[in-house]
């Protein structure tokens, strides 16, 4: 195990969870203001296929990435207009939204199955410069990992210091209070899914135009069923799901490190390392977690009826 | 209008007498099967508190929310300063200076109240400063004696305190017409003292009140006009200075009230039904703990427990029935050691249950009558092992009960379908229905009709002239006073007080409900 | 969320079954409206696609024949739905416990091959079953404790047991050809299958425990007891009934019901434990619950017209060089329906 490799293992865990915050960001808005959305898979899978799709078109990767975003926050307002406008129940829209993901997904994406597109650049880490190239090489990131944490602290401004945030938050806990002092919250809702869904189009684009660089079907592995459980985990608060994401990623990293040095135990099961460590953080500390959640969520996240 | 933020005084206007600020011409309001305001008239003028008097369903919460444009009426003009206005929502009424705080009050319990307040007003900026807010608050609150700590946590605020934020709220948002919704409702005696000299020093810059009650003592004590509504019409309106409360309550009903004479035969039996011995809870999030609680409830007796709402009524009822567990103390029934036991177990050694609001307590909505009936006792009516139920036996204890307790139950397709007052009835029934040893009442006349709030005391004398022990939990000092043949007063979850009905009165109870003690006996 | 039963006190029973069976028909309708879409928005052959899509289920006896095959474990995982659904609980873990039914059915099948088929396929059931009850006990236990909703915890455990069947297969159980799939079951490992086409036993494994929650709900003790849950939990609780206790089993029981999906795939369909052999019919069970609202009859009608879908999928890939998962947005769409228009649907609460 050597440092190379250990340095690998960290660089690709940041690699590829950039786009684990980017989405549990998004879902944090969307939760604080009430509303959840088991469906951010197909979100994502739609956000990265559009997002791909409009890069190989154009060759423009910040274009791609742009589109990404648009499509995450469109697919989101059919979750808003389902939810808001027909009250429909939240699990089931985000399930159906889920499916039509995989389906729009392969669709818009088929055509470029196995397409190269041109990224967007990277920069080395500051500092890096005088380390022996093949380890600067691997904390060379681009943009939007610079940015991730810079988002998170705009998102925690934009929720705690803005009139508009607090308004949003005021829906996840009281509607009756929000409709009294003269807003919609149903328009509130829809502000605050696009955002989110722009959040998760921004994870979406990361991981298939600057990461992987291409589109397969369900490329994004699970991302938005973890970042479900990572906005309890940080207590749907936006800086601590930075420390979230980084607990879910390390946990990847882990495991790829041990796969790395040989340690005999099949791949299959360190896989599982990631999900198993979410849930017993969250059965340990679930209790304490439930006062943190959004009233307004209450229904659905109370472990009592 | 910075004056009117800063110093809350409005520029002097005209007393009370001159042209009204809100005028309502033949406000006509319906729902579906009833008909809530027929033709009604109503004037609001400046510095006037005008007292919206009837019982409950007579129409004025729904006249009220009409003004504040939660509902849009059916028929009839609103003049606000002589000009004809249009109010589609509660944006609009808040244009025209109308506010209006809710029974249920409507803040955020997770915010603060500075962030309550910020939520509620419209001038602030986009990204508003952070003390702006706070400042505004204190330099208000000092004005009319709504003191409260803008960095506090609403979930911990007493209610009285919540209803001064709703207040600060309205008077921090320019509103110059403010309408309470039944806020005496959870005050103790001297906490409504306050409200009242609140609400005149308001009056006494120029804002108008209107103060909806069914309390004729608030009524009494405070109001400058009263309107009178029955049945959705206006049966009166009078100054203060030409109201008697016989004049009032003639007005208000149509009839003799059908109150039960707690007379009876108040045989107190010496065996002892249910001993609760230092029961302490712990709460969890925004409850409340009972803290060593103690007491004795003999048959044939009604054991009153007042207290203000929120005080550790529900962890009581809730712990004696066997939904709490509780971490001290022990609990017997009939000399049965219970603590901690199931409410199954509790129901198979002789426990009813009647709670306030039954179609979320006690009635599962979407199921009929007859199997309303059967879910307090399945093993009962269960066949084969459990294979089958015995819906002729349920149907068969249900007339024998109804009878016994001379109710009528309506039977109908879906729970829901039915009125407050015939669910009541049913749930009555069922757990009345096979002399239960003890009943455990919590708050059950609230949001009833007379007459059904007549019968269901009836029930409970009836049970309790039979050899039941009743437990009564209510906020209604005179319901209690009437019925119970012994009073505990819970403050804070911990007896606060404990005598017959004939050895205090309703102010020193009223004092120990909001935890001053026996000498404070002078209001606000 | 309150999973009220759709009430079906309706006086005329005649009236009853017309609303029942419109709904139905209503959803097949924009399903087809939905597929249309799809091919047209692709710059397909509609004529060719429809064709294709009839001919290759309802043209043929084998085509039909088909379509029920695949219904068969959705009728299964559906019904591992709709049973936690009548007590409020969503049960959303179908895909993993399907998987772990899997495993341990795979177990059996694999260690005891000299049994006869009329002990061992008993045992393989009772072992899909229990798999199905253990990989949905952590979730029912945490929720029962208080402290985490099981929506999560069985969302998560879905990703991980895939991977664990992975694990088996690759560690212990492949075969000497594939590292992918196990040794083929012995033929006393197998379902039988009927009429010389793939429709298997599972098929009455289906539809008996379909008829058996419908008698059970409607008559027994326990059902009455559950309606009560899901109808309003703290009446219920304050009833007597032990709601605790019925919370946890019925969890367990529908992710038992979902093992015996996973065992009905491989000893009736496969013969083998493949690895990844579920393309989401966990999810797609929870789908046909929603839109049959919890209703027995409803989810065999529903688990025809998914099949069907599923058939289709292939004549898109074929004809029409659409990938399979497009017809993830037909089943979306169906269910977008059913939940944008609620009372067209009959009264279902959210």
């Amino acid at each position: 195990m050597t440092w190379l490799a250990v340095m690998g293992v960290l660089s690709s865990a940041i690699f590829s969870g950039v786009s684990l915050l980017y989405a549990t960001l998004g879902e944090v808005v969307g939760q604080r203001s009430g509303v959840v959305n088991l469906g951010l898979e197909g979100v994502m899978l739609v956000g990265a296929a559009a997002g791909f799709a409009a890069t190989v078109i154009t060759g423009n990767p910040s274009l791609g990435i742009v589109v990404a975003m648009l499509a995450g926050g469109l697919m989101n307002l059919v979750l808003g207009y389902l939810v808001i406008n027909r009250g429909a129940n939240q699990l089931a829209s985000g399930l159906a939204l889920m499916f039509f993901g995989f389906g729009l997904s392969a669709l818009i994406g088929k055509p470029y199955v196995g397409t190269r597109a041109a990224s967007i650049p990277r920069i080395a880490l500051p500092g890096t410069a005088y380390l022996p190239q093949r380890i600067a090489s691997l904390f060379s990131f681009d943009l939007l990992i610079y940015l991730a944490v810079p988002v998170a602290l705009l998102v925690w401004w934009l929720l705690y210091r803005t009139r508009w945030g607090l308004a949003l938050r005021a829906t996840g806990e009281s509607v009756a209070a929000v409709y009294a002092s003269g807003r919609d919250p149903g328009a509130i809702r829809y502000q605050a899914l696009f955002v989110a869904g722009m959040l998760a189009g921004l994870g979406s684009a990361h991981l298939a135009i600057a990461y992987a660089m291409s589109w397969t079907e369900h490329m994004t592995g699970g991302r938005g069923f973890i970042a479900v459980a990572l906005v309890i985990f940080s207590g749907w608060h936006p800086v601590r799901a930075i420390y979230g994401a980084l607990l879910f990623s390390g946990a990847v990293a882990f495991q790829l490190l041990l796969q790395s040095a040989g340690v005999p135990v099949s791949p299959f099961l360190l896989d599982t390392i990631p999900f198993l460590l979410t849930i017993l953080v969250l059965a340990v500390s679930g209790g304490g977690r439930r006062h943190l959640a959004p009233a307004g969520l209450g229904r659905l996240y109370s472990g009592r009826e | 209008m910075r004056e009117g933020r800063e110093t809350g005084r409005l520029p002097a206007m005209e007393d009370a007498g001159g042209p009204p600020v809100v005028s309502m011409r033949g406000m006509v309001k319906r729902f579906p099967g009833v008909v809530a305001n027929q033709e009604i008239d109503l004037d609001i003028h400046r510095g006037e508190i005008h007292a919206l008097l009837g019982e409950n369903g007579a129409g004025k919460s729904t006249l009220m929310k009409v003004l504040y444009g939660v509902y849009r009426p059916d028929g009839g003009e609103i003049r606000v300063d002589g000009s004809p206005v249009a109010i589609r929502s509660p944006h609009d009424a808040r244009r025209h200076s109308i506010g209006m705080v809710f029974q249920d009050l409507r803040l955020v319990p997770g915010f603060t109240v500075s962030e309550n307040i910020a939520l509620y007003l419209t001038d602030l900026g986009p990204v508003p400063r952070r003390g702006k807010v706070r400042n505004r608050i204190r330099e208000l609150s000092g004005s009319y004696g709504l003191e409260v700590d803008p960095g506090a946590v609403v979930r911990g605020l007493s209610i009285g305190q919540q209803q001064k934020v709703e207040l600060l709220k309205l008077l921090l948002s320019d509103a110059r017409v403010l309408i309470l919704d039944e806020p005496t409702r959870v005050l103790a005696e001297h906490e409504v003292a306050a409200l009242f000299a609140t609400l005149r020093r308001l009056c006494a810059d120029g804002y108008s009140v209107v103060l909806i009650t069914h309390r004729m003592r608030d009524v009494l004590a405070c109001a400058d006009r009263i309107t009178v509504l029955r049945q959705g019409r206006v049966a009166g309106s009078l100054l203060r200075a030409q109201a008697t409360e016989q004049a009032l309550v003639g007005m208000m009903f149509e009839r003799e009230l059908d109150r039960v004479r707690a007379g009876g035969s108040r045989k107190v039996g010496d065996l002892t039904v249910l001993e609760l011995a230092g029961i302490s809870t712990r709460a969890d999030g925004g409850g409340v703990s009972l803290r060593n609680v103690s007491l004795r409830v003999h048959s044939g007796e009604i054991l009153g427990i007042a207290g203000v709402s929120g005080n550790g009524q529900r962890e009581l009822t809730d712990t004696i029935m066997g939904v709490t567990r509780s971490v001290a103390g022990r609990k017997t029934l009939g000399g049965l050691d219970v603590t901690n036991r199931p409410v199954s177990a509790m129901r198979a050694n002789g426990l009813g249950f009647v709670p306030e609001d039954p179609l979320s307590l006690a009635v599962i909505p979407f199921m009929g009558v007859v199997e309303n009936m059967a879910i307090t006792d399945t093993r009962r009516y269960a066949r084969h092992g459990g294979l089958t139920m015995d819906w002729g036996a349920v149907r068969e204890d249900l007339d024998a009960a109804a009878d016994r307790l001379g109710i009528q139950v309506r039977r109908t397709a879906m729970a829901r379908d039915l009125s407050g007052g015939n669910l009541q009835r049913m749930v009555i029934v069922r757990e009345l229905g096979r002399l239960p040893r003890l009943v455990v009442a919590s708050y059950i006349t609230r949001g009833l009709d007379l007459q059904s709030a007549a019968a269901a005391h009836q029930a409970l004398v009836q049970a309790r002239d039979q050899g039941t022990a009743v437990l009564l939990v209510s906020d209604d000092l005179e319901e209690l006073f009437t019925l119970c043949d012994r009073l505990l007063v819970l403050y804070d979850g911990a007896v606060a007080g404990d005598f017959a009905p004939e050895e205090t009165d309703v102010a020193e109870v009223g004092h120990l409900m909001t935890g001053s003690g026996r000498g404070d006996a002078r209001g606000g | 969320m309150r999973a009220a039963a759709e009430s079906r006190r309706s006086p005329a029973l005649a009236a009853r079954i017309r609303s029942g069976l419109s709904r139905y028909l209503v959803m097949i309708a924009v399903t087809l409206a939905l597929f249309a879409i799809v091919l047209l928005v692709s710059g397909s052959d509609l004529a060719a696609s429809f064709r294709g899509l009839f001919r290759s289920s309802f043209g043929s006896l084998y085509g039909l024949s088909e379509v029920v095959v695949a219904m068969i474990p959705l009728l299964l995982t559906a019904l591992a739905v709709a049973l936690p659904w009548r007590v409020s609980l969503i049960n959303v873990g179908g895909e993993g416990q399907l998987y772990i039914g899997a495993a341990a059915a795979t177990w059996g099948a694999l260690s005891f091959p000299g049994l006869p088929p009329v002990v061992l396929l008993p045992l393989m059931m009772l072992l899909g079953f229990a798999g199905g009850v253990l990989w949905a006990l952590v979730p029912a236990l945490l929720r029962a404790a208080g402290t985490v909703n099981e929506t999560i915890t069985t969302l998560l455990l879905n990703s991980v047991a895939p991977k664990i069947a992975g694990f088996l297969i690759f560690a212990f159980w492949h075969s000497p050809m594939d590292t992918v799939k196990t040794a083929n079951f012995v033929p006393a490992a197998r379902l039988p299958a009927f009429f010389g086409s793939r429709i298997h036993l599972g098929i009455i494994m289906g539809g008996a425990l379909l008829a058996a929650f419908w008698a059970f709900m409607k008559w027994t003790r326990w059902g009455l007891e559950m309606r009560a849950i899901g109808g309003n939990p703290e009446a219920a609780r304050r009833a007597g009934i032990p709601v605790r206790r019925l919370l946890l089993l019925s969890l367990c029981a529908g992710g038992g019901v979902a093992g015996l999906a996973g065992m009905a795939q491989v000893s009736g369909f496969y013969g083998v434990l493949l690895l990844n052999f579920s393309n989401g019919l966990g999810f797609m069970g929870f789908l046909i619950c929603w839109m049959a609202g919890g209703q027995p009859l409803g989810i065999v009608l529903m688990s025809f017209v998914v099949a069907v879908i599923l058939a289709g999928g292939d004549v898109l890939q074929l004809t029409s060089n659409l990938p399979f998962a497009v017809i993830n947005i037909l089943l979306a769409g169906t269910l977008f329906v059913v939940l944008a228009r609620p009372t067209l649907f009959g009264r279902q609460k959210s």
